[in-house]
């Protein structure tokens, strides 16, 4: 095998780590291996191979391997490849916006609200629209909380509650008028065709047509979904998975903090 | 005398079910006295009513909606329909299509007793019995013929929203080695007071259940079993608010396999338990007389629960719901209750306990096809670890002698399932069955051991709560949230507004003509 995955041929590229310029890294600095499966539309045969070859090399892949393939039904072949990634990345100058908050325990918490906020933080959460799933939202509020993290309902300076699953965008706004809610937190969990977007968006614009926008800290959170996105849409933050109640806790104390204190 | 590999106590298991009998029945002293407008829209598809109006409306709402209005939902439909068929000397069909236009009053249908009703809608009672039969007789002309793929059957979904892509899966996971398509449902339907009509191409994590897709995909499957020598079964979901409406459909169309469960819809849909439970027992018979496996939902309790600490309860629930579905006739051979190997992978010898449990419900329902569900909580990104996390779960299968085995997917916390996906899972599931396809026969487990005690532990306190829940009966009990950690009011959730008491003229035959005929 010449150039192989098994290549033992001398490999003539700088070895040496670049932040500047970082690129994949299978078992030598800046080999640039990576490794991908996908199907193509065709039968199994000489001509799929290549074609998924040329496909790996538009990709920016070098050297591209096949190294299996399966006719899956006629007329669609599955294909595990590698190939050497010719494109590097800056590393040093990404910024990623994240929530800008320091995360503390759920004391720290409680007292950073008692002494600047002066009274309970009102929070209603629930997964919205069509969404089901409410492990997610559970975890971040139900009392027992998630994985050694108490929910929201177990802190004292928060007063949390809990809609639970598919509730309706105008549902949970008119709630959110009764609560006199300070904070309403969303989760969504079903992305296929983008359905998340459309009832984020949804309750933004009712939010909006409500006069409520402003008056509110408006937080969602879900496996897909990233803080980025969530400014994207008009939230004021976004929390993927591995998040905890404290995370959103604090979160919460300190934007209302910066909120009303300045 | 059956005998234990666990060193189970059968006579404890008897106690048991015998608690589950009296909870069972004291449900259905009040399902006995109720109906339900989705129980009376079955009824008109039964006589042949179907279609829409021009705004898309299934003409079975329109019908049972026009008595509903009037407060006449309790006398049913057989009375009124077969006062109108005496009366006016049209088809059911026909009659519906009038109520449709506005040309026609239902309610002021009513100067024939209940029996003269009953007898003017006979043909049409009788085709559509005939009909159920002669699909049933069908699929066990295939089973006689073409044959059928070992146990456990390989069970894999297809969820693409759009039925003919469904068609191009289904068949690739066929001829890949699948036993049972799954077409899962688009998100929400089970909240549709309503079954949407013709052939879909728009779902969300799902497909729309219509009676034509299950058309369009029974004979898919049927032109692919063909092919392959091996009938495939087709699965769809009767839950939610159309229950029996669905159950109807698939038993005219020939389904297989129906998710059939009030228990999942109460907890995971929000669904009233009364209404759901009335639902249920109706579409129990359908599914008991066309031969239709049921599943039922007990693993989703370990989605929302703790696996290790709810064992129980997914025992005590299987044990109500055989009994529920004993009540509606329905043969243990067509029970697929619901388990699941859903323990925390870091869960030191979780794969002992899940094994404990799989060989204990195995033998407490010993003729039952169980539906055995894969990890799903704990799949991760790590798609690696989680082909992993599936092959434990398939080796407990063949280890146990499973009945259907629906087929975990690495990409579970992703997406559904890409056309690769199933292939990987098929390849996995395979390869375990056949390369430990005895070691059931084989291992024997250790007396007072980690097995052995796991077992009885999980009887010992599944037979607790059902003394618990036989004094204070289901309803209360899912008040409290003993399932799932999930509590649901008796008068809340959707649906109970379609829920009637039986009036003086209310008649429904088919529960004469089909229970437990089989
Ligand atoms: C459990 C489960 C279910 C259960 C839900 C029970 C319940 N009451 O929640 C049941 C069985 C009911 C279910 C149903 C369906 N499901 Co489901 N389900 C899952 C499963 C297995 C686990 C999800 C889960 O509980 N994770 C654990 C929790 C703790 O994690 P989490 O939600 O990510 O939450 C964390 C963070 O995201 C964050 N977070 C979440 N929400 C919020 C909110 C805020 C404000 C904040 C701050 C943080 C936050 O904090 C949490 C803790 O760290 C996943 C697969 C998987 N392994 O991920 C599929 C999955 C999510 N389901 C899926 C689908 C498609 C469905 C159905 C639509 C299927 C159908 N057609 O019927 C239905 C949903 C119907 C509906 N109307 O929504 C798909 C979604 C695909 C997609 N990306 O769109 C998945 C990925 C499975 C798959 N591969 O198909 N499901």
């Amino acid at each position: 095998m010449s150039g192989g995955l098994y290549s033992m041929e001398s490999r003539d590229f700088d070895k040496t780590l670049d932040l500047t310029n970082i690129r994949p890294y299978g078992d030598t600095m800046n080999d640039g291996k990576i490794q991908l499966s996908f199907t193509l539309p065709v039968p199994a045969g000489d001509e799929a191979i290549e074609a998924a070859k040329l496909l790996i090399k538009q990709m920016g892949l070098e050297n591209p391997q096949v190294v299996f393939y399966k006719e899956l039904t006629p007329g669609f072949t599955f294909f595990n490849c590698y190939g050497s990634c010719t494109h590097s990345v800056d590393y040093t100058v990404i910024h990623v916006p994240k929530v800008e908050s320091t995360t503390w325990d759920m004391e720290e918490t409680d007292t950073f609200i008692k002494e600047n906020i002066g009274r309970q933080i009102r929070v209603l959460g629930a997964s919205t629209g069509t969404d089901a799933h409410t492990v997610g939202i559970d975890a971040i509020m139900n009392m027992k909380g998630y994985a050694g993290h108490y929910g929201l309902e177990r802190y004292e300076m928060i007063e949390a509650l809990n809609m639970g699953s598919q509730v309706p965008n105008e549902e949970f706004i008119a709630k959110a008028i009764e609560f006199k809610a300070d904070v309403l937190l969303v989760s969504q969990t079903v992305t296929q065709k983008d359905v998340h977007i459309k009832n984020l968006v949804e309750l933004v614009e009712l939010l909006e047509a409500e006069g409520l926008r402003d008056k509110v800290i408006l937080a969602c959170g879900g496996p897909r979904l990233s803080h980025e996105l969530a400014k994207e849409l008009g939230y004021d933050a976004g929390f993927g998975m591995n998040t905890y109640a404290n995370d959103v806790a604090s979160f919460i104390a300190q934007e209302m903090n910066r909120r009303i204190n300045g | 005398m059956q005998t234990s590999k666990l060193g189970i106590d059968f006579k404890k298991v008897e106690y048991a079910k015998g608690l589950a009998r009296n909870i069972a029945d004291e449900v259905q002293l009040f399902v006995d006295k109720y109906t339900t407008v989705a129980v009376e829209r079955t009824i008109c598809r039964l006589l042949g009513i179907d279609g829409v109006d021009a705004d898309g409306v299934p003409l079975p709402n329109i019908v049972v909606d026009s008595l509903k209005e009037k407060s006449l939902l309790g006398e049913g439909v057989i009375f009124f329909i077969g006062n109108a068929v005496i009366e006016r000397n049209l088809t059911p069909q026909q009659i519906a299509e009038e109520v449709s236009a506005g040309k026609l009053d239902l309610s002021s249908m009513s100067s024939h007793s209940s029996d003269e009703a009953l007898k003017a809608l006979k043909p049409w009672i009788e085709a559509s019995v005939n009909r159920i039969k002669e699909r049933r007789q069908r699929r066990d002309n295939y089973l006689a013929t073409i044959g059928e793929g070992p146990k456990p059957y390989i069970y894999v979904i297809v969820a693409t929203g759009n039925i003919y892509e469904d068609v191009i899966q289904a068949q690739a996971a066929a001829r890949q080695g699948a036993d049972i398509i799954a077409v899962i449902r688009t998100t929400g339907q089970s909240l549709l007071d309503y079954v949407p009509f013709g052939a879909t191409t728009e779902g969300f994590g799902g497909t729309y259940a219509t009676q034509e897709n299950f058309r369009i995909m029974r004979s898919a499957l049927d032109e692919v079993g063909e092919e392959i020598g091996r009938y495939i079964r087709l699965c769809n979901y009767c839950s939610g608010l159309c229950m029996p409406e669905i159950a109807v459909m698939g038993a005219l169309e020939g389904l297989d396999v129906m998710l059939n469960d009030a228990l999942y819809g109460i907890l995971f849909r929000d669904i009233n338990m009364q209404r759901t439970l009335v639902d249920q027992y109706f579409s129990r018979i359908i599914n008991g007389f066309a031969g239709v496996i049921i599943n039922t939902g007990e693993d989703n309790y370990l989605t929302t629960a703790d696996a290790f600490e709810e064992a129980h309860t997914v025992l005590a629930s299987d044990l109500i719901n055989e009994q529920l579905a004993l009540l509606a006739g329905l043969p243990e051979e067509q029970m697929g209750l619901g388990h699941a190997f859903e323990m925390n992978p870091e869960l030191e010898n979780g794969f002992l306990y899940e094994l404990a449990q799989a060989q204990m419900t195995r033998e407490i329902f010993p003729k039952a096809p169980l539906k055995y569900m894969p990890p799903t909580k704990f799949m991760t990104g790590n798609i690696f670890r989680g082909h992993i996390q599936d092959a434990l779960f398939n080796s407990i299968a063949i280890w146990t002698g499973q009945g259907i085995q629906l087929l975990g997917m690495l990409t579970e916390a992703i997406h559904t399932p890409f056309m690769s996906d199933r292939y990987l899972s098929i390849e996995n599931a395979k390869y375990i069955f056949s390369n430990m396809k005895n070691i059931g026969d084989e291992v024997e487990f250790k007396e007072n051991g980690i097995i052995k005690n796991r077992a009885k532990f999980v009887i010992d306190k599944a037979t607790d709560l059902l003394e618990l829940m036989e004094k204070e009966g289901l309803f209360t009990a899912l008040e409290k949230g003993i399932f799932g950690d999930v509590k649901r009011p008796k008068n809340g959730g959707k649906g109970l507004d379609g829920v009637a008491p039986k009036g003086n003229n209310y008649c429904n035959p088919f529960v004469e003509l089909m229970k437990g005929r089989n």
